[in-house]
């Protein structure tokens, strides 16, 4: 695929002698959406983190339009301003309001200190009444939501979403998977590990299901819901869609 | 007032009434039984001596300045002192390994020697190269005595107070693009500094204190001046005024300290 966002070429990864990725192929194009499905422990947050390099990998490439951002060495501060990810933990700073904790990146690395942007992305988010709040005055879709608009706000190429509404109360999951449809609507590239499997369904361009650190099947969400060919990606969606 | 309040206010009463009896108990037995005591007439006269007391108080007080004076330039240079250790000894990049090693050893001498020692050493020591005034002030060098010794416990805990805070808390900063330094600078030192305040409290009344140590090497500050009374009076009371005068600010301090501490907390809850 010529002209990629994003491509993986045999990534391998190990926490000492547990190999969680085995060999990672994937090619994401410009404005595509997709899903990462599978039990925990499968590697999917493990290959989040190896794309935006905040777990180095021991091998194989990544390339960012068409650029090795995977070299060991490299300055990866520049990088991980092009790739916004979002943890299932939030990882709010807990000392600062939501609009600081927005701020903070913009301010210090672009060098921005008008805060229109932001005020703009919490508006757009419906959470202006909350910009002045601190994390812990927030409800958790809240807060998850706020986490959304931090990473949006150093105007990321690609966005990868780690299990974000993992944690969440079910009656807070709606409004965040909201966000992620209005960014989909506004063909941000996007990575998703999810277990909402209803919602990687409807919206996402290609589903990857991994098992034991490698990508066992993938294809388009229609294909992999209704006619799994492997045998252990059929297990899998038998136990979650019961 | 239903059945679970009318409970709940019947033993807070019951609660009330055990606390003020055994109170007066153990105060009655005080009042009752030291004064049998056969020393107590003697005791009395030594320590405290109401005349000596009101006397005495004033110049006391003034002494007491010296060190509130010597307390107020050192906690600054100590805090400066503290953070750079600790961020020495956190230090990543292995051309400040050197920088590692050298807050380590600095941790382990200074808070391995006792305090007294170091301003004996230091406060005589130094002067004793023969420096020209004013660099042989004792106040100078005993400050620097304290300011080496508290610093050396400040910076452990403050890096108690820095490996406190979570690995997703750096993740999530580093992710932004923030630099290691922005990261320490904006988001972990915020919270871990926090964390440590009510631990920093305790070191700063226990510093309050030691600088009454720094008469050991010349200053007339209270501990020195209550012990020219006791030779002048032959008697005790000017310690006892020492001592009121101390708790007098080092508790309100702390109390103060927690009332602070409090209500940050709940402003962000």
């Amino acid at each position: 695929m010529p002209g990629a966002k994003l491509v993986l070429r045999d990534v391998r990864k190990s926490f000492g002698a547990q190999e969680v990725l085995r060999g990672i192929d994937m090619q994401i194009a410009a404005g595509e959406m997709v899903c990462l499905i599978g039990a925990s422990g499968s590697g999917k947050s493990t290959l989040l983190r190896c794309i935006n390099q905040l777990e180095p990998i021991d091998d194989g490439t990544v390339l960012l339009d068409g650029e090795d951002i995977s070299e060991p060495g490299r300055d990866l501060a520049a990088i991980r301003q092009r790739i916004g990810i979002v943890f299932q933990s939030y990882n709010l700073f807990p000392h600062m309001t939501a609009l600081e904790n927005v701020m903070l990146a913009p301010r210090r690395v672009l060098g921005q200190t008008d805060t229109a942007a932001a005020e703009r992305l919490f508006q757009q988010f419906g959470l202006d009444a909350h910009m002045s709040k601190y994390p812990d005055q927030l409800s958790g879709g809240q807060q998850q939501r706020v986490a959304i608009v931090r990473a949006l706000a150093m105007q990321p190429e690609i966005m990868l979403f780690d299990e974000i509404t993992a944690a969440l109360d079910p009656e807070l999951v709606g409004e965040v998977l909201e966000v992620l449809r209005r960014l989909r609507s506004g063909g941000m590239t996007m990575v998703l590990a999810t277990h909402e499997m209803g919602f990687a369904r409807e919206l996402s361009d290609r589903i990857c299901f991994m098992d034991g650190g490698v990508i066992v099947e993938e294809g388009a969400p229609k294909q992999i819901f209704t006619a799994p060919q492997v045998p252990r990606t059929q297990a899998f969606l038998r136990s979650v869609l019961r | 007032m239903n059945r679970r309040q009318a409970y709940e206010a019947a033993e807070r009463r019951r609660s009330l009434i055990v606390a003020v009896l055994s109170t007066a108990v153990v105060a009655a037995g005080l009042i009752l039984l030291v004064p049998l005591a056969p020393g107590w007439p003697a005791v009395r006269a030594s320590f405290f001596d109401g005349g000596i007391f009101v006397d005495t108080f004033p110049t006391l007080l003034r002494a007491f300045a010296i060190d509130v004076m010597i307390f107020a330039w050192s906690v600054p240079l100590i805090c400066a002192t503290g953070l750079a250790i600790a961020l020495a000894r956190g230090a990543r990049s292995p051309a400040l390994f050197p920088l590692r090693i050298a807050g380590a050893v600095y941790v382990d001498v200074f808070r391995g020697v006792p305090v007294v020692l170091t301003i004996y050493l230091i406060g005589f020591g130094v002067p004793g190269l023969g420096l020209p005034r004013p660099w042989n002030s004792p106040y100078i060098w005993g400050t620097v005595a304290l300011v080496l010794t508290y610093s050396a416990y400040i910076a452990e805990v403050l890096r108690s107070g820095i490996e406190s805070v979570h690995e997703s808390q750096r993740n999530a900063a580093i992710c932004l693009g923030l630099s290691e330094r922005d990261t320490m600078r904006y988001v972990i030192l915020p919270q871990a500094i926090r964390r440590v305040v009510p631990a920093n409290m305790n070191m700063l009344v226990a510093l309050q204190k030691d600088v009454a140590l720094l008469s050991f090497i010349g200053p007339v500050e209270i501990l020195r001046q209550a012990g020219i009374y006791k030779s002048l009076l032959a008697n005790f009371t000017p310690y006892v005024v020492a001592a009121v005068i101390f708790l007098a600010v080092t508790v309100p301090a702390t109390r103060y300290a927690d009332h602070l501490l409090n209500r940050d907390r709940n402003a962000r809850r």
